[in-house]
C-alpha cells in the first residue's frame, strides 16, 4: 500500500436534478494538509459530505485506506478513522461541552476517551476551563474549538474540516489555523475546505481550485498562492 | 370522599397520563413526529393483560411484564415497519403514516376481539391506608410509586448513561450525530422501546384502576396525555410528567364539584389557555432559528 490515505476518482453527486459535484478527483497523503478552495457552490461541502458518507455519490470512487466506503453508512465511516468537523460547527448546543465530546468519542470506549479528551484539553485549554457549559452559549470561536475537538475525540487519521473560519474574527481565524497546523504537526492528516483561500493556501501543502463542480486548477499552496489566476478569483487581486 | 382522597386520586389518574405523555415527548423530541398510534400501544397491552390473566390463567405479574414488553416491541416494530422508511421524507408523509397506523390498531382490535369490552381480572387487592378520615387506596399509591420510579430510571437514562446522550444528540441534530459514529436508527428504535414500554406501564396501571379494555380506549386516553405532552412543552420529558398530572388533577377535581360532564372540556380548554399564554407550553423550549 502506498501512503495515501484518502483517494477520491470521478465523483458526480446531485441534489434531485442539479448536479453539484461533477466530476472531481483527488487525493491526500499521509501527513498532508490538503484544501479545497473556491467559491460558494463550488462543489466544496458536497464533497466532503460525500466522503463522510453523509451523501451518496451517484458514481465514482471513494477509497480510505485502500478500501472502498462508497456506501458505507456514515457511523461507520468514522469508526474507520475518518471524522468531519461539519460547516457552520453544529455543536450539540443544548448539551455541555465535556458531554459535546463524549458524543465525539462514540464509538470508542470510555478508558480510551479519557485520555483522548486530555489530549484535546491540551490543543484546547479554554474547552477545559468550560467543560460543564452548555455548548450553545459558547462564543463562536469556542464553538468552532469545541466541534474541531469533538471530531479529534474519534482519533481520526484524517480530519476534514468544513469552513473553520467562517463567521469569527480575525484574530480567531490566526488561532483556529495555528491550531491546524498544530494538529498536523502531531500527526493527524488534514483536510482543509475553506473560503478564505489566503489563510488555507498558506498553511497547505497541496491545494485544488474548485468551480463549478469540478477541479480547475491544482498545485502546492505556495504555487497557487501567488498564481494569477487563483489571485484574481480569490484572493482580491 | 376527603380532600386528601381526592388529591391521591388526581395524582394517580395523572401518573397514568404522564407515563403516556412521555413516550409522545420523547418520540416528537428524536424525530419531530406527534406518533398518533402511541395511544394505541395502550390498547394492546391491555388486550395483552387481559389474553395472558383471562385466557391464559398466568399470575397478574407475569401478564403486567408480557404487557410492558409487548408495547415495547410493538412500538420497534411500528417504527421499523412504517415510519423507518419515511425517515427522509416531508414530516406530512409521516404524520398521515402515524394516524394510519392508529387507524390500523384500532380496527384490527375490533376485527381480533370485537368492539364490546373485555374484563380485566383483577390484579390483586392493594388494600387501602387509613388516614384520619382519608382512606388512600393501595392501587392509586401503587400507581404514583411506580410511576416516580420509572421517571426517575428514565431521566437517569437520558442524562447520564452513553444511550440516552446519543438520544439528545440525535434529537438536536441527526447529521452531526450521524457524524460521531451515532447508529441514528438504532437510537430511534430505542427510543421506541422506551417510550412504548412506559405506556406499557401506563396500560397496566390504567388496567388496574378501570378493569376493562376495548379497541378504542386508546383514543381518549392518548389525546388526553397528548395535550399533557404539549401543555408542558412537547420534547419535554419534566413538561410530560406536569403536564400529566395537571391533565389528571383537573379532570378528578372538576368530577368532585359535580361537573364530571365538563371534565374533558375543562383538560381542553386548559390546553387553550396554556398554548394561548405560553405557546413552547410551560416548559416547552422558544423555537430557536438554525444558524
Amino acid at each position: 500500500m502506498s501512503d495515501t490515505l484518502l483517494s477520491v476518482n470521478d465523483i458526480h453527486v446531485s441534489y434531485g436534478a442539479i448536479k453539484a459535484v461533477r466530476g472531481i478527483s483527488f487525493d491526500i497523503k499521509k501527513g498532508e494538509i490538503v484544501t479545497l478552495i473556491g467559491a460558494n457552490g463550488a462543489g466544496k461541502s458536497t464533497t466532503l459530505n460525500t466522503v463522510s458518507g453523509l451523501i451518496k455519490p451517484d458514481q465514482g470512487a471513494v477509497e480510505f485506506k485502500g478500501e472502498s466506503i462508497v456506501g458505507v453508512k456514515a457511523h461507520k465511516i468514522v469508526e474507520k478513522g475518518l471524522a468531519l468537523c461539519p460547516e457552520g460547527r453544529r455543536v450539540f448546543q443544548q448539551m455541555s461541552v465535556a458531554e459535546n465530546l463524549d458524543m465525539g468519542g462514540y464509538t470508542r470506549s470510555d478508558a480510551e476517551n479519557k485520555e483522548t479528551i486530555e489530549v484535546v484539553y491540551e490543543h484546547f485549554p479554554r474547552l477545559k476551563e468550560r467543560m460543564g457549559q452548555m455548548a450553545g452559549t459558547l462564543s463562536g470561536g469556542e464553538q468552532q474549538m469545541l466541534a474541531m475537538g469533538r471530531a479529534l475525540m474519534s482519533k481520526p487519521d484524517l480530519l476534514m474540516l468544513d469552513e473553520p473560519s467562517m463567521g469569527l474574527a480575525p484574530i480567531l481565524v490566526q488561532e483556529i489555523f495555528d491550531i491546524i497546523k498544530e494538529l498536523n504537526a502531531a500527526g493527524t492528516t488534514i483536510l482543509l475546505v475553506e473560503q478564505n483561500a489566503n489563510m488555507a493556501l498558506s498553511i497547505a501543502d497541496r491545494a485544488y481550485v474548485l468551480e463549478i463542480g469540478t477541479i480547475k486548477k491544482t498545485g502546492t499552496g505556495a504555487e497557487l498562492l501567488v498564481d494569477d489566476d487563483v489571485r484574481k478569483a480569490y484572493l482580491g487581486g | 370522599m376527603t380532600f386528601l382522597t381526592q388529591v391521591l386520586n388526581g395524582l394517580s389518574l395523572g401518573s397514568i397520563y404522564a407515563l403516556v405523555a412521555l413516550g409522545y415527548t420523547m418520540v416528537y423530541g428524536i424525530i419531530l413526529l406527534l406518533n398518533f398510534a402511541h395511544g394505541d400501544i395502550i390498547m394492546v397491552g391491555g388486550y395483552i393483560a387481559w389474553i395472558a390473566m383471562a385466557n391464559l390463567g398466568l399470575p397478574p405479574a407475569i401478564a403486567a411484564i408480557l404487557a410492558v414488553i409487548g408495547c415495547m416491541a410493538l412500538g420497534v416494530l411500528i417504527d421499523k415497519i412504517a415510519y423507518a422508511p419515511l425517515r427522509d421524507a416531508p414530516r406530512l408523509s409521516i404524520l398521515i403514516t402515524a394516524i394510519g397506523v392508529s387507524y390500523f390498531l384500532e380496527n384490527g382490535g375490533q376485527l381480533a376481539f370485537g368492539a364490546a369490552a373485555k374484563v380485566v381480572p383483577s390484579f390483586g387487592d392493594f388494600g387501602s391506608i387509613q388516614l384520619g378520615d382519608a382512606s388512600l387506596s393501595g392501587r392509586a399509591i401503587l400507581t404514583v410509586l411506580v410511576t416516580a420510579a420509572a421517571t426517575a430510571v428514565l431521566t437517569f437514562l437520558v442524562q447520564k448513561t452513553k444511550l440516552g446522550k446519543a438520544m439528545r444528540a440525535v434529537s438536536e441534530d441527526m447529521g452531526a450525530a450521524r457524524l460521531m459514529g451515532i447508529n441514528v436508527n438504532n437510537t430511534i428504535s430505542f427510543t421506541f422501546a422506551v417510550g412504548s414500554a412506559l405506556a406499557g406501564i401506563g396500560s397496566v396501571l390504567y388496567c388496574m384502576a378501570y378493569t376493562q379494555v376495548t379497541p378504542t380506549m386508546g383514543i381518549m386516553l392518548g389525546t388526553k396525555a397528548f395535550v399533557a405532552a404539549v401543555l408542558g412543552g412537547i420534547g419535554s420529558i419534566p413538561g410530560a410528567v406536569i403536564g400529566g398530572l395537571i391533565v389528571g388533577f383537573a379532570e378528578v377535581f372538576v368530577s368532585a364539584i359535580g361537573l364530571s360532564v365538563w371534565q374533558d372540556a375543562v383538560v381542553f380548554l386548559l390546553l387553550i389557555i396554556v398554548l394561548v399564554v405560553k405557546p413552547t407550553g410551560l416548559l416547552g423550549r422558544p423555537m430557536t432559528e438554525k444558524v
